[in-house]
């Protein structure tokens, strides 16, 4: 599922984001990577697991903490074209959060869709 | 004694391991990812509001705003500013980082 651009063939890359948000510092760094990947035209998806998809949710003030507030860095993947959100269904549910909760549009997923979705892929960047 | 627990009940095992050592009358501070523990209708909430019953439980404040939490924290879970943890600290004999 490849497709020609300028610079020649775009891969499919998928970011795979396992970890909560500010507690480490793996969310921040994936989604820099993420925005990488896209100004190179990539066909770029991002998957969220487990703690990862407490990256999305709203309601992120880090006044407190004095930390960067790199949530509303979601918002903006669609103008890079980055459009391709899923989350896994399961993790939601454990954590008692529903679509509604998070801050950009998504495809909530089952486990065995999100295994095909990685399946499919040309490189795979965890986080 | 005051137990703090930094990590993610959904990914770690610290809370678990705390609430087990934790004594009658002891008081847990949730700080970091630990402040997950603190929202209601999860897969652990039940499991944490089990611990309430015999230990005070408490959250960091600015960590559960970072993380979008502030409408989430179940009841019997107190809120604390950082001067509120240095409180705390200095209210118990010591203190034991569940790491």
């Amino acid at each position: 599922m490849t497709e020609e651009n300028a610079g020649g063939v775009a891969k499919k890359f998928l970011y795979v984001n396992r970890r909560a948000p500010y507690g480490t510092i793996y969310a921040l760094e994936s989604l820099e990577v993420v925005l990488i990947g896209a100004a190179f035209e990539q066909d770029v998806s991002l998957a969220f697991l487990g703690d990862g998809v407490y990256q999305l949710t709203k309601g992120h003030d880090t006044k407190g903490l004095e930390v960067k507030n790199f949530s509303p860095t979601f918002r903006a993947l669609e103008d890079y074209d980055v459009t391709k959100l899923y989350v896994e269904k399961e993790a939601l549910e454990a954590r008692g959060l529903r679509e509604a909760d998070l801050v950009v549009p998504v495809e909530v997923v089952s486990a065995e869709r999100m295994a095909e979705i990685m399946e499919a892929q040309d490189v795979i960047l965890s986080f | 004694m005051l137990h703090t627990v930094n990590k993610s009940p959904f990914e770690h095992k610290a809370l678990e391991t705390c609430l087990k050592f934790a004594r009658q009358g002891s008081a847990v501070l949730l700080i970091e990812d630990g402040v997950y523990a603190a929202a209601k209708d999860t897969a652990v909430s039940k499991q944490v509001q089990e611990a309430l019953k015999s230990v005070s439980i408490y959250a960091l404040k600015p960590d559960v705003e970072a993380r979008g939490m502030q409408d989430r924290v179940m009841d019997g879970v107190h809120l604390v500013d950082y001067g509120g943890f240095v409180d705390l600290v200095a209210e118990h004999n010591a203190v034991q980082s569940w790491l």
